[in-house]
């Protein structure tokens, strides 16, 4: 027998829910194959089996919330497939006891935290306790309201759900879904946040890739795209204007001296933001193939929460969807987000003459708590510069 | 050589219940006490004598003064020797259960004068002299504390008496004079005001009872006044001149001025307690006491190893109560187990009528620490129990954090208000809010509804008042 252990959730992800398990009771099962999906609030992970065997028991079914180190199931060690275990002794199998402590129940709680919970509807026993032997103080569930009340996105969710007619269809939010509601508007009630615009000629790019495409893949085995450029521009212009790689805490700025793109992918699940890490220190192809790698990961769902941590900047590129002008939100607690467009043939006036050009509209979304109007424009421009004219990001210009 | 595995030099509140927890916990335990009787200061020459003579005169006051408005008609009279009497029968009861207590828990009581006698030693020398030498894999200092002596004012236990010379004065004296407005002053100044003596409370401080809420100190000497004890604070005492009838004392203010003299039957020094480690061996293993006389000590731990501290000797509240708790504690420790007490939480009662009682900060503390709070108050007069009892003096104080409503601090003065004060320490031991105390039910009608009124004047809805 072999328990089917949640695994460890990553830093700042405090439980998980069951999403769908992939075998039934009685089903045989290898060792490390795929037996169970996950999802938390930043990526859906897979728990494989702990043993050659049998599915015995599942003890966290489809829906449940887990938490590390929950008892999800039980490989029954050896039995062939073609024996299944009889449902009935499985059914019968004493329930193990939970591995978490149950909260105290309703009667435990404080007269004012029991008051509390009734008028708002407040789940007292989440609430982490300060009191004697963890017990939830008033203190606690009125601080637990407060936090409640800044996660807007999550009290809608939480309260009367409205009846559903009949040519509606209610849909529960995946994990995913949640996070990067409340996420975004986490963002937009913290940050003061505007965008600024701007626009780019991508001729010179677009000539050096025609250019050297085939070779590059060649040797880098990646396909040479804009995304390397755009990543490269702004670690340049970050670097030009760092308060845009800053952010606040608390009474503080922290100005980061390390250049981590975040670049936003669509995957059929949401959107999600892997990082490139030290892009400074990256050649285009190398920043290529991190992108390359993230974005099949992405897609395979096989993010890993470290993946999407610490990024310092984001590049979003509605482009790629036909998007031709936006306004991107912050991805908190950064200080600026790069917006890119759909590539566009424009007529533009170019030394007295209208020529058609290449453009592509930038975005630049930023927290004017930290950054200023100067800062945000002269950091657009320099992209701009950059891109329109990419050997100067050879030449360090 | 007897081998413990706790040896505890004392075997008052602190030492008293160590024995009995290392017993319970199964460790081989010695309690060394040199009075001829357990129970330390406390029992023998505190607490509990202090308080049969305090409910003996309050009663015999409450008939003289207060019967007639009931309806009960007659004059009593106090013969002293039968109220010392009932007073020592009562204590001798007690000592002599807490004799049982540690032999139901298997403690050797070992009666003479402990020392420590160099790492994990311990020497006791009995009544005839001889001494015996025990070994311990961890000694306990539970020595207590006495009363600390006043330059130039000798204590004779005859004429000028410490806290328990007080306790068995042989007459009723017509004039008394007490030094010191603290607790165990304004008690046995009490009790014998009551019995008819003049008592006169001199103060070196321009206010009663340092510690106590700054409105309750206030309340209770405007109460106490109108009882008929007379202050005068600010005032220090110069000397002494005891007589075979009375003393003569010599008075300045502390600000300086001009002395007088003030005569009266007794005099007596409750100017505070001091430690008690003379004579310990400390110094065998290399304890220093601090400037005051404490033994310093981390979670009862002292310098030295396998050598703890509890009770007066260290630092913390001078209260039997806070003594037993570090007595638990310091055991559970030595047994492996966690053992902690919140002195923040340890409770103060003035025995008096009408009690004082209190629990956590004062106002005075809250304001010096910059916590933001609100208060909630009750008054006895509007508490129906209270009322039919003719005992309206007093009110209840409750403090609670201006943001959360958690408990601060609670202060009480009004009839028996010691023996509801615990309710108070459970709530805050368990970090309640003072809305947890007002959404639970109080029985009517009882003092403690207002414990409850007062909890709810916090958020503002006081309903009887």
């Amino acid at each position: 027998m072999a328990d089917i252990m949640t695994p460890a959730l990553g830093e700042s992800v405090a439980e998980a829910t069951v999403a769908r398990w992939t075998k039934k009771v009685g089903d045989a099962v290898k060792k490390d194959e795929m037996l169970v999906e996950l999802e938390t609030d930043k990526v859906s992970l897979e728990v494989v089996s702990p043993a050659d065997g049998v599915l015995g028991e599942i003890l966290a079914p489809e829906g449940e919330t887990v938490l590390p180190g929950t008892l999800l199931g039980r490989v029954t060690a050896g039995a062939a497939a073609s024996a299944p275990v009889p449902a009935a002794p499985v059914a019968e199998a004493p329930k193990p006891a939970p591995v978490a402590a149950p909260a105290p129940a309703a009667a435990a709680q404080a007269p004012s935290v029991r008051r509390i919970a009734a008028e708002t509807g407040l789940d007292a026993s989440a609430i982490a306790g300060t009191g004697k032997d963890g017990r939830v103080t008033k203190g606690d569930a009125l601080a637990a309201l407060e936090a409640r009340a800044n996660a807007p996105v999550a009290v809608a969710a939480a309260s009367a759900p409205r009846p559903v007619s009949e040519r509606e269809e209610r849909v529960k939010m995946t994990r995913l879904r949640q996070t990067i509601a409340r996420r975004l508007k986490e963002a937009q009630n913290t940050a003061a946040m505007l965008t600024t615009f701007n626009e780019v000629d991508m001729t010179a790019v677009m000539a050096l890739r025609a250019q050297y495409k085939d070779v590059f893949e060649k040797r880098h085995g990646v396909k040479m795209g804009f995304m390397s450029f755009f990543v490269k521009a702004c670690v340049e212009a970050l670097k030009d204007v760092p308060d845009v790689n800053a952010e606040i805490d608390g009474q503080d700025l922290i100005y980061k001296n390390h250049y981590d793109i975040a670049v936003a992918v669509g995957t059929d699940k949401g959107l999600v933001v892997p990082v490139v890490r030290d892009a400074d220190a990256l050649s285009l192809a190398g920043i290529e193939k991190a992108i390359g790698a993230l974005g099949k990961k992405a897609r395979d769902g096989q993010l890993a929460i470290e993946d999407m941590q610490g990024g310092t900047f984001t590049i979003s590129n509605g482009g790629v969807y036909g998007s031709l002008m936006s306004t991107p939100i912050l991805n908190a607690p950064q200080s600026g987000i790069l917006g890119m467009h759909k590539i566009q043939d424009r007529p533009m006036v170019v030394g007295g003459k209208i020529e058609i050009r290449p453009m592509m509209y930038l975005a630049l979304s930023y927290d004017h708590r930290v950054v200023d109007g100067k800062g945000a424009v002269t950091f657009l421009v320099k992209v701009k510069d950059y891109i329109e004219d990419p050997q100067r990001l050879l030449l360090d210009l | 050589m007897a081998q413990y595995d706790v040896v505890i030099i004392g075997g008052g509140p602190g030492g008293y219940n160590a024995a009995i927890r290392a017993g319970q916990l199964g460790l081989k335990v010695a309690c060394i006490e040199g009075r001829g009787t357990l129970g330390g200061t406390c029992l023998n020459v505190g607490c509990i004598p202090s308080k049969a003579l305090l409910h003996a005169s309050e009663l015999y006051e409450l008939a003289n003064k207060d019967f007639a408005k009931m309806g009960i008609d007659g004059k009593v009279t106090v013969n002293l020797p039968v109220m010392l009497q009932q007073k020592a029968d009562s204590v001798l009861a007690l000592t002599k259960g807490i004799e049982f207590l540690l032999k139901k828990n298997k403690v050797d009581y070992i009666k003479g004068w402990g020392r420590i006698a160099g790492p994990g030693k311990v020497a006791v020398k009995v009544e005839d002299g001889a001494e015996t030498v025990l070994e311990a894999a961890n000694i306990v200092i539970a020595t207590g504390s006495e009363p600390t002596p006043l330059p130039g004012v000798t204590v004779d236990q005859s004429r000028i008496v410490d806290s328990t010379g007080a306790l068995v004065i042989s007459e009723i004296p017509k004039s008394m004079i007490v030094i010191g407005a603290g607790i165990i002053g304004l008690e046995l100044g009490s009790v014998w005001r009551r019995l008819g003596a003049e008592v006169t409370v001199v103060e070196y401080l321009d206010r009663i009872t340092p510690g106590m809420d700054a409105d309750m100190a206030k309340a209770f000497q405007r109460t106490l006044t109108k009882q008929g004890i007379n202050f005068k604070l600010g005032t220090k005492v110069t000397a002494a001149k005891a007589s075979k009838t009375g003393v003569a004392l010599t008075l300045e203010p502390a600000a300086g001025g001009a002395a007088e003299t003030l005569n009266a039957d007794y005099v007596l020094v409750a100017i505070g307690r001091r430690p008690v480690t003379r004579d310990l061996g400390l110094e065998t293993v290399g304890i220093v006491p601090d400037a005051r006389g404490f033994i310093a000590n981390d979670h009862f731990k002292t310098s030295a190893p396998g050598v703890w501290v509890v009770g007066d000797v260290t630092y913390g509240p001078m209260l039997a109560h806070k003594a037993e708790d570090d007595g638990v504690a310091c055991i559970e420790l030595i047994a492996g187990k966690a053992g902690h007490v919140d002195y923040n939480l340890v409770p103060s009662v003035v025995y008096t009528f009408p009690e004082v009682a209190w629990v956590g900060k004062n106002e005075e503390e809250l304001k010096a620490a910059g916590v933001a709070y609100k208060i909630g108050k009750f008054p006895f007069t509007a508490n129906s129990r209270a009322k039919v009892n003719h005992e309206g003096d007093g009110f209840v104080k409750v403090l609670a954090d201006a943001a959360t409503d958690q408990i601060l601090g609670v202060h009480m003065i009004g009839p028996q208000v010691g023996e509801m004060i615990g309710e108070y320490c459970v709530a805050m031991e368990f970090s309640a809010s003072s809305e947890d105390v007002a959404r639970t039910s109080h029985p009517h009608p009882t003092r403690s509804e207002a414990l409850r009124q007062a909890a709810m004047g916090v958020e503002g809805w006081t309903m009887q008042a």
